[in-house]
């Protein structure tokens, strides 16, 4: 370690991979992961949201939840922004998945024809 | 460089507790159950440190959510992986449940175990790898150590320390600031800095857990004081019987060393300093700073008069500045918060926190840091959730073998140096042993006085006699062979010990017998006089069991429980052989109807 600014940039390099246990509210992807979710190909979504989270670098935390009923729907996917409505979208492929990330995750735009419900803060 | 995206990290406590209840296999099955379903490369799975509620451990933590299990069990893995990594369903069943509500509760931060607790030593502890370096310089570690080396002069931190007000946390309290003052003021070419970490109290574990679960804390407080002091050599003096203390602390030494916080010119100052780790062989004196320089120096551990102190000749006669593990591990929060902030916590004399390892009839044994001033009620009742259930609590003991046992009476205390002093105790590193209605105080000065007299190193007669003569005192009392006089003689005896032994461990021998004396005085003369162990411990004193055969069930718990095969079966019941009983009432405490009665 040469000066203090080196040790700096190491601690901004190394922190990313400390953000999923910090305890800010951050953005939340929910996957519907019953076993409706899970048949109609949910891992899919799943491993296109890591895929997404990690090309872009996002700081992002994504959790997983049962069937909620609307089984018809699945794969489901959850975007829960701090302080904001809960927005759930259905029925999604890869490029569905891709297109709520970069609109709605990072831009803070909902993709109103993809959603299926929404649930009040 | 980019690092990998994992969605879940899996913290799995491998503090010594949790370990021992099985903690790495544990690890390993769900290395396992996790690959098994091709999730390797989007969970990660973390061993900590202890995450202090040794109680309920083992304890795995799952975030983003920080959902707490506990009491982990190998074949609770499985579902853990399926239903919670895979599925995003808790497993209910896994949570803590508050013993009073029932309530689960999912997020460790609402347990009251942890609720009344500040954590600034152990913030890291339990939520990183301690063995890697990556993790504590994420959390802002080494900042202390680059601020200090590179924006402010040796004297700069040297004063800092001292408004800081922090108190040595090896047990005297003497003043850190101060004592780094004296090691700077020193003229010598050569210094040194010397860490503490022999941790030798019966029930302490706050060092242990320390190293094990945040190694390059203390090594950064180290650093720091080495450039305050002007010493360019250090060691940590660790006791052999902490292996994975010093394994983790070896792998923390080679990486500090790689990354160049340890070694020539760090953070391009021009400060040098090197670090080195000294195993102990497990004597208590050696926790002593003059018998511990000695062992360093490959002599025999034995105290030596003071002064000179080591400020001005310590190891191989140079100035050098020992303190506590807990005492270094302060330092990177003073430097990096300011001396203001840390004065803001605890109370005016005694600032920060304090470490206390929790343990004896208690029912939430554990890790736990609190601001000092909190009092003893709310670490014994609020955090530790009191003694077991039905039964009273009688005393706590604090300081080990030093300190003293302070009764019901003053449960309101406020825990800081000063007032455990006023009652006849002391802060010492940290151990707090609680003791219920069963347990004898007389028993326990006995205890601790074996402990103490056991490891005298034998340097000064009124150490190496005093205490002997104590203990056969106490023996003699425990055995129902008391005298009248005795309590007196004790008192006598401790007095002087106290005032004439040569280094801290004579010095404060006596404080257990002493204190029992002025608290628990109707106890030792219940044994003297009435033959009579009140707790029901002293196996020559106590009562024999007898089980009431109106009562009995035959399940023959109690004599399968029975450490003296004193219990057999008669045509309808179980009977104790009373000249066979050593009343140590396991009998009682098996028997699932209450028919065992002590006479």
């Amino acid at each position: 370690m040469k000066s203090l600014e080196e040790l700096r940039e190491l601690r901004r390099e190394v922190e990313e991979d400390m953000k999923n246990r910090s305890k800010e509210e951050k953005p939340e992807i929910i996957i519907g992961m019953g076993t409706c979710g899970i048949s109609a190909g949910a891992r899919e979504t799943l491993k296109t949201v890591l895929d997404e989270i990690e090309k872009r670098d996002l700081d992002v935390a994504v959790t997983q939840t049962g069937c909620i009923g609307m089984c018809e729907k699945e794969p489901l996917l959850d975007v829960k922004l701090p302080d904001q409505s809960r927005i759930t979208y259905g029925q999604l492929n890869p490029e569905d998945v891709q297109r709520i990330i970069v609109q709605h995750v990072i831009n803070g735009e909902i993709v109103e024809e993809l959603a299926v419900a929404r649930l009040e803060e | 460089m980019k690092k990998a995206f994992y969605r879940s990290h899996v913290l799995v406590c491998s503090g010594t507790g949790c370990s021992s209840a099985g903690a790495q296999d544990l690890k390993i099955e769900l290395e396992d159950q996790v690959a098994e379903r091709e999730l390797q490369d989007e969970i990660k799975i973390i061993e900590t440190g202890c995450h202090g509620f040794c109680e309920r451990g083992p304890i795995i933590i799952i975030y983003p959510e920080g959902v707490f299990y506990c009491e982990v069990c190998i074949d609770d893995i499985e579902e853990i992986v399926d239903e919670h990594l895979l599925k995003g369903r808790t497993v209910e069943r896994l949570l803590y449940r508050e013993p009073e509500t029932e309530e689960k509760i999912p997020v460790y931060q609402d347990i009251d175990f942890y609720r009344k607790q500040q954590q600034i030593v152990l913030e890291n502890c339990g939520e990183i790898d301690p063995e890697n370096i990556d993790e504590y310089i994420a959390r802002g570690g080494y900042e202390a150590a680059g601020i200090a080396l590179t924006e402010m002069s040796p004297e700069g931190v040297v004063k800092e320390i001292k408004n800081s007000g922090l108190r040595g946390r090896g047990g005297a309290g003497f003043s850190t600031g101060y004592k780094w003052d004296f090691a700077h003021q020193a003229q010598s070419e050569k210094k040194y800095i010397v860490c503490n970490a022999d941790e030798g109290d019966p029930g302490a574990f706050m060092d242990r857990s320390l190293l094990e679960g945040d190694p390059h804390r203390v090594i950064e407080g180290m650093i720091v004081a080495s450039y305050a002091i002007g010493a360019d050599e250090g060691y940590i003096y660790i006791r052999a019987e902490y292996p994975l203390a010093i394994e983790r602390l070896e792998k923390a030494l080679d990486d500090a060393r790689e990354y160049g916080l340890l070694g020539e010119d760090l953070f391009g100052s021009g400060h040098d300093f090197q670090l080195h780790i000294k195993e102990g062989a497990g004597a208590f004196v050696c926790g002593e700073e003059t018998a511990l320089m000695a062992s360093i120096e490959g002599k025999r551990g034995m105290p030596r008069p003071r002064p000179p102190y080591p400020a001005q000749r310590g190891l191989w006669g140079k100035p050098t500045n020992i303190n506590n593990v807990e005492t270094y591990a302060n330092v990177p929060f003073i430097i990096r918060e300011g001396a203001d902030r840390f004065q803001e916590i605890g109370t005016e004399d005694s600032p920060g926190t304090k470490v206390f390892a929790l343990t004896g009839k208690i029912q939430n044994t554990g890790l736990l840091e609190i601001p000092m001033g909190t009092t003893l009620r709310e670490v014994i009742f609020d955090i530790g959730g009191g003694p077991d259930e039905g039964k009273e609590f009688k005393a706590v003991q604090t300081g080990g073998p030093s300190g003293g046992c302070i009764p019901a009476d003053y449960l309101d205390l406020s825990i800081d140096f000063d007032s455990l002093l006023r009652v006849g105790s002391m802060m010492g590193s940290g151990g707090m042993v609680v003791m219920d209605e069963d347990t004898c105080m007389v028993d326990v000065a006995r205890f601790f006085l074996d402990f103490t007299q056991g490891e005298s190193c034998g340097k000064c007669t009124p150490c190496r006699e005093g205490t002997k003569r104590m203990l056969e005192i106490l023996e003699r009392i425990c055995d129902g062979e008391g005298e009248e006089g005795d309590i007196e003689l004790l008192e006598e005896l401790g007095d002087h010990i106290k005032d004439t032994a040569l280094c801290g461990l004579g010095q404060s021998a006596p404080n257990p017998v002493l204190s029992t004396i002025e608290y628990f005085r109707g106890e030792y003369e219940a044994h003297i006089y009435d033959e009579n162990c009140p707790a029901g411990a002293c196996p020559d004193l106590a009562g024999a069991y007898a089980i009431s055969a109106d009562l009995c069930v035959v399940c023959g718990q109690c004599a399968r429980a029975c450490p003296a095969d004193a219990i057999s079966k008669n045509e309808e019941a179980y009977i104790i052989e009373e000249e066979a009983c050593i009343a140590c009432g396991v009998c009682d405490e098996e028997c699932p109807v209450d028919a065992v009665e002590q006479t």
